[in-house]
């Protein structure tokens, strides 16, 4: 399992994951020969699986993101497989998540505009398999991304 | 209008899934020298298209097996105010991310949990106690999957 240093090293790349191996093992009190062998470690268990970088799709003209969340027609079996696959098939969803509630899944979607995003909705949106319910949720800001582990 | 080409999006769609892959090993797969995508990479570093990066860590691995998304309605606009609410939500350590929304909720919180009833304390102790908080809607993660988008 992991240890305190462990800890100390995935805490400090979440916050900076850029950083050099030099700076993580001043910051974590450590050495970087240690530090570079316990990355190697959490990266073998499939810990630490890697490191991807975030898009601003508002600098490329994206203005627009929406929660689409969707209840679907349960009684066919089908459902969930069948919406999946049409959905990732459409260019302006980000994200697909499932759920264990009152909403079975939620799509992102971005839009460059409000008439770009009736479009998408109209044509692409509406037209997915086995929809019961919909509603959506238009992002004004966001206050908190990071994503991080209380590790 | 756009200033970026399809070969800064296929950088873009290489990025968003491995970060830490070199420029020389970028462009020979997209058929650049080492210099030109180093450059393309500054130019969308420095327009902030690629606005930063995040390390992939196995929640699970690490002990956090469960992430429940809440819809949060304020109960009492007007009379609290939304910084103090912000400032609050922001702080909890559980709470990976906020969003601003407009629709049947006003926020959008992505918590993270060690198990359920790790869930519970968190959503009686931290979440009901936020200043303001009005009804609550609780959707337990299944499954996830990032896409590339319009890349």
């Amino acid at each position: 399992m992991l240890d305190d240093l462990d800890r100390r090293i995935l805490r400090f790349l979440q916050s900076d994951p850029a950083a050099p191996i030099a700076e993580v093992a001043e910051r974590c009190q450590s050495q970087p020969a240690t530090v570079a062998r316990r990355l190697e470690r959490l990266k073998t268990q499939g810990i630490l699986r890697g490191q991807y970088a975030v898009i601003d799709w508002v600098v490329l003209g994206y203005a627009v993101e929406v929660s689409l969340r969707f209840t679907l027609d349960k009684t066919n079996a089908k459902a969930f497989d069948e919406f999946l696959a049409a959905a990732r098939e459409i260019r302006q969803v980000t994200a697909i998540q499932t759920f264990l509630g009152r909403v079975d899944v939620r799509l992102s979607v971005i839009a460059k505009d409000m008439a770009d995003y009736q479009k998408l909705y109209r044509n692409e949106i509406l037209s997915l398999p086995h929809i019961s319910e919909l509603e959506a949720l238009m992002h004004v800001a966001t206050l908190k991304t990071a994503e991080t582990l209380p590790l | 209008m756009t200033p970026w080409d399809d070969l800064d999006f296929a950088l873009l769609r290489a990025l968003s899934q491995d970060a830490t892959q070199s420029a020389g090993s970028l462009g020979r797969g997209l058929g650049l020298s080492q210099p030109a995508t180093w450059r393309r990479i500054k130019r969308l570093q420095e327009a902030g298209v690629l606005a930063s990066r995040r390390i992939d860590l196995d929640a699970e691995a690490l002990g956090f097996g469960v992430t429940v998304f809440l819809g949060v309605k304020l109960a009492t606009k007007g009379r609290v105010s939304l910084e103090d609410f912000e400032r609050a939500v922001t702080a909890i350590p559980e709470v990976q991310t906020v969003q601003h929304v407009l629709g049947l909720y006003d926020y959008r919180l992505r918590v993270v949990a060690r198990d359920i009833s790790d869930f519970e304390r968190v959503l009686r102790r931290r979440i009901m106690a936020l200043p303001g908080v009005g009804d609550v809607e609780a959707n337990v993660l299944l499954s996830e999957e990032r896409l590339s988008g319009p890349l």
